[in-house]
């Protein structure tokens, strides 16, 4: 990534960074403010990142996938209704309830990409409709679905408002959580640090293996790829899966991590702000994890900010509307996307569809 | 000669495309250490029976004989385990690539199952390199080499897969005479080490100056096979265009009349900001080609859609028949008379999917007698459309045939119809006969020479130097968006110009 780019990643999230701190500095240190901030963040901006990744494995193979909120969302809330399954109809302990729940979340995200890439490879279907298809088909399916098995009379669960179990316990990280006070930023719930360890592992995977050489060079130049005995289909198809599973994993943060129901359309266009993440980190993983770092700082803002209502000075009286101040990702999201950030580069045939 | 000289045979092969019969019972043989050319014009079927011996597509019938066994190709991936390596026309190379990693693609070294070792592909990159003195260094990325280096990569890249057998295809389309040169001399060296070439061309020069044997192939089907000693140039064009071709341009000598077009210090920036074209002047006048030669690349591109008002000016300024025309956008500077053969016909000479007679008003369709109070006349479009494919032999069965069915000299010709329909006063010609026939070829070349006769000024833009010498009355030489040296035609030679166009003037 370039200097520029961070530049401006790092006045953002110190801009918002220092509201929460001037704002609070009378009640708490700057320090375990700026801990605070920075444990909710990465939380937060779990599913954005791993929606990032998983666009960028997509679109680095050459598929444009603007389906990921759907998927996430399909992800979020079968993920969860298999954890309800596996706890209250089978009496399975909560975590292997939950576990059993994120593998299903995980497949989920599959499946929808399976049917974008048999959309967007195979029948050439242009691939903003396969998304948009699957962003509808998502919205449509968990809302009907949660509308017949939890509510009215005769559902599987009766009308009643299952019990649940819970969310993912935190993960106290050896050493690392052990330091004083910033030893916080390192208790984080298992779905986050995974979508950290993932970024570590994509950047590696995409410029250090013969898996994202292959993969990149499908992107950039399928034919060229074909010449030399590369499969572009089923390059695609693979990218586009695994594509499908880090949104599954990103999906299982809404329903079994952040909080411990589903809620229709609840992904909440996370699913966009994660391209839109893609985008501004041009493409590669760090660069979108930054990305979606800053985002999360704008959530976490709001978030914090809400802890300190009291203490906003009536000059910045728009601040305690929290409404306002969570307008800021999406705003965010457009200011990138216009792209007054600078000039980002797509892989050369991302979008385009191949033919012999 | 002994049967098991023959390393590669196609024997019979077949290939019907929808509506196209591209092989008609091909056969064709290589043998070891030979350079062997396959000669024909676009569309003759040479680039189909290549894409069946590198396995990109099935023959619908006949066999491929690789050393004496009969092998089916399926894929690229059979091709090169047989030894068969493909230099395409078009690289097949990422430009964000390194060489080491473009030339290992698909043939990764890996540590540990999947880890990329680039220290062990760049050794090898290096020896084979040395080896074959094909210099390059295996750290560049693909995208800032030149064209040259780039083709270099493309050998190496087969060579690392131990191609025996090494198709080239057009090869020498993108290169200076002096790489080109360069290019045979490696062919050469790489045929005393054993390695056999299939050299793909139309260019008659080139393939008497370096093959072993020719093959002519003329729509779809083998013509004949001959060496260079048993036939020049005028027997090759015969056999490869299936009548006489007059290959010389004939023109009288040149009446030079007034200034239609100036331009003084030019500079045009690319869309990716650069500056292309640094400091242009030169003027054309009425009765005149002047032919602007250089390697594809240099500016010309920029240059001539500046003059036509398709790219902001950065500097300096156009004068077209005395008016100013700086920043004038393209109506106003065609309705001064200007006539454009764009470089890239089916992007920006046509659209494709409109039918002959709306392609033929593109330029004249909102004015009188095509159109009145915005309303369009379908009679009098349908009139010149009648008029023009009469004119100019557009071969069509009607005018309102979807353009893109038209062969690519059949396009070309539709956009000349519509450009030199008009009175002009300037033509600027931009590759107009790239990819063309021969027929179609020599037919663009009269038009361009009678509207010189008729006192119109050409500007000829042309990466073929045998066109731009064979047209121009003077020629300027363009190198990385300078033109560094304008000269008569009759006093310069190919091999001069030659060096021009590789930049040699810097070291004079």
């Amino acid at each position: 990534m370039d200097w520029r780019r961070f530049a401006i990643i790092a006045l953002v999230i110190a801009i918002m960074f220092g509201t929460v701190v001037l704002v609070g500095v009378s009640q708490n240190s700057p320090l375990v403010i700026i801990t605070s901030m920075l444990a909710t963040t990465i939380a937060v901006a779990t599913p954005l990142t791993l929606g990032a990744l998983s666009g960028l494995f997509c679109e680095r193979s050459g598929v444009v996938n603007i389906g990921i909120e759907g998927m996430m969302l399909g992800a979020a809330f079968f993920g969860w209704l298999a954890a309800i399954y596996m706890n209250t109809i089978y009496h399975e302990a909560a975590m292997l309830s939950m576990i059993v729940g994120v593998i299903m979340a995980i497949l989920t995200g599959g499946l929808f990409a399976l049917l974008h890439a048999v959309l967007s490879i195979t029948f050439k279907v242009d691939q903003i409709i396969g998304g948009t298809v699957i962003n509808i088909l998502a919205a449509g399916i968990t809302g009907f679905l949660n509308r017949q098995m939890f509510f009215g009379a005769g559902s599987v669960f009766g009308g009643q408002v299952p019990h649940t179990p819970g969310v993912l316990p935190r993960i106290h990280i050896p050493l690392l959580a052990d330091i004083p006070v910033v030893g916080r930023i390192f208790e984080q719930q298992p779905i986050a640090i995974a979508a950290v360890a993932l970024v570590v592992i994509s950047h590696f995977v995409l410029f250090h293996t013969r898996w994202g050489l292959r993969t990149r060079a499908v992107g950039e130049h399928p034919r060229a790829a074909d010449t030399v005995g590369i499969n572009v289909l089923f390059m695609r198809y693979a990218n586009v899966i695994i594509g499908g599973f880090l949104a599954g994993l990103g999906g299982a943060y809404f329903t079994l991590e952040s909080i411990s129901s589903f809620e229709p359309l609840m992904t909440n266009g996370r699913g966009f702000i994660a391209l839109a993440a893609m985008i501004f980190g041009n493409w590669t993983p760090f660069g979108a994890w930054a990305a979606a770092l800053v985002f999360g700082a704008a959530q976490a803002l709001q978030i914090n900010l809400q802890f300190f209502r009291e203490l906003i000075p009536p000059s910045l009286a728009f601040l305690q509307n929290s409404y306002v101040v969570g307008l800021a990702p999406y705003i965010l999201t457009m200011l990138i996307l216009t792209g007054l950030i600078g000039k980002t580069i797509p892989p050369a045939a991302d979008g385009k569809p191949y033919e012999k | 000669m002994a049967n098991n000289n023959i390393v590669l045979e196609a024997k019979g092969i077949t290939k019907h495309f929808p509506g196209v019969l591209a092989n008609d019972h091909v056969d064709f043989n290589l043998r070891k250490g030979e350079i062997h050319a396959l000669l024909g014009e676009n569309g003759a079927g040479k680039t189909t029976l290549m894409n069946i011996l590198y396995g990109l597509y099935l023959p619908n019938s006949g066999d491929v004989l690789v050393n004496g066994k009969s092998t089916p190709i399926h894929s690229s991936k059979d091709s090169i385990s047989l030894g068969i390596g493909m230099v395409h026309q078009h690289f097949m190379l990422i430009p964000v690539f390194t060489v080491a990693e473009n030339i290992m693609l698909g043939d990764e070294t890996v540590r540990y199952g999947m880890v990329l070792d680039q220290k062990t592909v760049a050794k090898r990159v290096r020896e084979l390199s040395h080896q074959y003195g094909l210099e390059i260094d295996p750290e560049a990325l693909v995208g800032q080499l030149p064209v040259g280096v780039q083709q270099r990569v493309e050998i190496v890249k087969a060579l690392y897969r131990n191609a025996q057998i090494l198709i080239l295809d057009e090869p020498t389309a993108v290169l200076t005479p002096q790489e080109a040169d360069e290019l045979f001399a490696i062919m050469r060296e790489l045929t005393k080490r054993g390695v056999s070439i299939i050299f793909i061309t139309h260019k008659l020069k080139e393939v008497l100056a370096v093959s072993d044997r020719i093959t002519v192939m003329r729509d779809g089907k083998v013509v004949g096979t001959v060496t260079p000693g048993e036939a020049n140039e005028r027997q090759l064009a015969t056999m490869m265009v299936g009548r006489e071709v007059i290959l010389t341009v004939e023109k009288g000598p040149t009446k030079p009349g007034e200034e239609i077009l100036k331009v003084e210090g030019l500079k045009v920036r690319d869309s990716r900001g650069l500056e292309t074209v640094r400091d242009i002047s030169f003027s054309v006048q009425a009765g005149e080609i002047l032919g602007v030669a250089g390697v594809q690349g240099n500016g010309q591109t920029e240059l001539v859609e500046a003059l036509t008002g398709l790219k902001q000016v950065t500097g300096g300024k156009m004068f077209f028949t005395g008016k100013d025309m700086t920043g004038k956008p393209p109506r106003p500077i065609t309705e001064t008379g200007m006539a454009h053969i764009p470089e890239d016909r089916q992007r920006h000479g046509l659209v494709l999917s409109y039918v002959v007679a709306d392609n033929m008003v593109l330029n004249t369709y909102y004015r009188s007698p095509f159109a009145q109070l915005n309303v369009l006349k379908p009679k009098a479009i349908d009139a010149n459309a009648r008029k023009l494919i009469e004119d100019f032999d557009v071969r069509t069965p009607s005018p309102y045939v979807i353009t893109s069915k038209l062969s690519g000299g059949n396009q070309q010709k539709v956009i000349v119809a519509r450009e030199l329909s008009h009175p002009v006063k300037l033509v600027i010609a931009n590759q107009p006969t790239r990819g063309l026939d021969v027929g179609s070829i020599e037919y663009i070349h009269k038009q361009i020479i009678i509207m010189r006769d008729r006192g119109v000024a050409v500007l000829l833009v042309s990466a073929e130097l045998d066109e731009i010498m064979a047209l121009s009355d003077r020629i300027a030489v363009m190198y990385r968006g300078q033109i560094v040296a304008t000269v008569n035609t009759e006093k310069v030679t190919r091999e001069q110009l030659g060096l021009w166009m590789a930049g040699a003037h810097l070291e004079e």
